[in-house]
């Protein structure tokens, strides 16, 4: 469904991402998991438009999406959640949830928001609510909402468990396998290797710009250099 | 009391205008973090389209009423709109994305060659603006009104009006709040933020136009520098009130018309242009971030 092949990306000199090649089959949750600063949200931000690559290509739904603006990527329904809960502060929740659907004008808006209201029904309680208002983990559930809104096929979704307390990090991921249900394909990039590997089915390994592993998810938390460097040697 | 109530209506008459451009300042910084320094001088552009829009239907030659009132501010606007979007696409975009300095001197340059052009097309030696209504004062309570002030006010308050109802009402003024917010976020829910960015450019102009055609009907004297100085002091209203914020715009506009109007009433007229400054000066010591401002940390 997405297939990324010798992705370069450069901020000045500095050679962020270095031929990065992966491939994301439709109906599949692909992790990208790597240390800070490895080139993670990089290659998100490539993939949806906000950076341009300097150098391969990206394919998605075997179009040429490379170098198109953000907003025609949205419209093909690759959506990234970015990371750090960027909701719109001085909105409300319903707000925000409405700008996810700012393309669409179908009459499905309604009963969409009815489906993130069933997944977040925090966010229910808070409609009204400026969204600066929120705690950390209802923003992050309202951005993931908002993403939600513009009925993604495919789903980009920046470490979504970043700074939330353990217990809310479980139902983070509960969420992404729920919607990973519902029929969206997903790219997540984590830090928290460990609860990214157990909701993949497949998992590249990130470190300085490149690629160093990739394999099933079961697999690559078995192995012994992916234990030591990120999951604490558990 | 009857002569304050005088220097407030004329105050507030005029700090509608400032208001008027202020917005214009104030929207575009609140998208792209950047003073459009020739904003100024689109007003005075604004100005000269309303005064050949006025000579082409003939409001010198008695041709004036509500009718002529319309399709001059109208012909203004949309002139200025368009003026406005064509400096965005040629002057500001090639630099977006650079440093902040290259689009501050871009837009200097902007001004400078807007003013000279001006020079170059009208002329140096002022033109006057034709009266677009008869005139005529009405008196409430002692307090002289004339048809200009009233139409001023007036005017001022339905563009403030509709500008509200755009910025709170319409796609594309959530489209505008959300890019002013963060421009990443809003162009991943796929709002095409080029396109919002002209738009305020195009909706700031217009504003500015209607600033410009009601100062002219107030003062008739128009040149070409006539934006030097309505644009500062506009300017000053916005950071006033507290640049990036809308309300904050007319707030600062209102301000500063008033702080003009009863200085140059009880003080000196000498002062009345000098109180803008001094207002600047002592909002950027007390409060930096203007009257209705938040402060926000700069993202490092």
């Amino acid at each position: 469904m997405l297939e990324v092949t010798n992705l370069d990306v450069r901020y000045g000199a500095i050679h962020a991402i270095r031929g990065v090649s992966l491939s994301v089959p439709e109906g599949m949750v692909v992790t990208l998991i790597g240390a800070n600063g490895a080139g993670k949200t990089t290659i998100l931000r490539t993939l949806s438009g906000l950076l341009r690559a300097t150098g391969g290509g990206v394919r998605f739904l075997g179009d040429e999406i490379t170098g198109l603006p953000s907003h025609q990527i949205v419209k093909r329904g690759l959506v990234h959640i970015p990371e750090g809960r960027i909701v719109f502060a001085n909105m409300s929740v319903l707000e925000n949830l409405e700008l996810g659907a700012y393309l669409r004008r179908d009459r499905e808006v309604k009963s969409d928001l009815e489906r993130v209201f069933v997944l977040f029904p925090r966010l229910k309680e808070r409609i009204h609510q400026s969204a600066g208002t929120l705690s950390g983990g209802e923003q992050q559930m309202l951005a993931i909402g908002r993403g939600l809104m513009s009925r993604p096929r495919f789903l980009l979704m920046d470490e979504p468990s970043l700074g939330l307390a353990p217990l809310l990090v479980q139902g983070i991921f509960e969420i992404v396998r729920e919607i990973h249900r519902q029929g969206t394909t997903i790219l997540l990039v984590e830090q928290n290797a460990h609860m990214a590997l157990q909701v993949a089915d497949f998992a590249y390994v990130l470190e300085s710009g490149h690629i160093v592993m990739s394999g099933p998810a079961a697999e690559i938390a078995q192995d012994p250099r992916v234990r030591d460097a990120y999951l604490g040697g558990a | 009391m009857q002569e304050f109530l005088q220097q407030l209506v004329n105050g507030i008459a005029i700090g509608s205008i400032y208001a008027l451009i202020a917005l214009g300042y104030t929207m575009v910084y609140g998208i792209l973090r950047f003073v459009n320094f020739a904003h100024g001088d689109v007003f005075m552009v604004g100005a000269f389209f309303g005064l050949f829009a006025a000579g082409w239907i003939g409001a010198s030659a008695g041709a004036n009423g509500p009718a002529a009132v319309v399709v001059v501010f109208l012909a203004a606007m949309f002139g200025a709109a368009v003026l406005g979007v064509i400096l965005e696409r040629f002057a500001y975009k090639p630099v977006r994305g650079q440093p902040r300095l290259n689009a501050l001197i871009t837009a200097i340059g902007v001004s400078l060659f807007l003013e000279n052009a001006g020079i170059l097309i009208f002329g140096a030696d002022p033109k006057t603006f034709p009266e677009l209504l008869p005139p005529a004062n009405y008196s409430v309570g002692g307090v002289k009104i004339s048809s200009t002030q009233v139409m001023t006010l007036a005017g001022s308050c339905l563009l403030m009006l509709g500008l509200n109802f755009v910025v709170y009402r319409t796609r594309i003024g959530k489209a505008m709040r959300a890019v002013s917010f963060s421009r990443d976020a809003a162009s991943l829910m796929g709002i095409p933020t080029d396109r919002v960015i002209t738009a305020t450019f195009a909706l700031g102009s217009a504003l500015a136009a209607a600033a410009g055609v009601l100062f002219s009907m107030s003062y008739p004297r128009l040149d070409p520098l006539m934006g030097v100085m309505q644009g500062l002091k506009a300017f000053v209203a916005a950071v006033l009130g507290g640049i990036g914020n809308i309300p904050g715009a007319v707030v600062g506009g209102l301000v500063l018309g008033l702080a003009e109007t009863l200085v140059s009433g009880y003080l000196s007229s000498t002062y009345r242009d000098a109180i803008a400054f001094v207002l600047l000066i002592v909002i950027l010591i007390v409060k930096p971030s203007g009257l209705l401002g938040r402060a926000v940390s700069e993202k490092v």
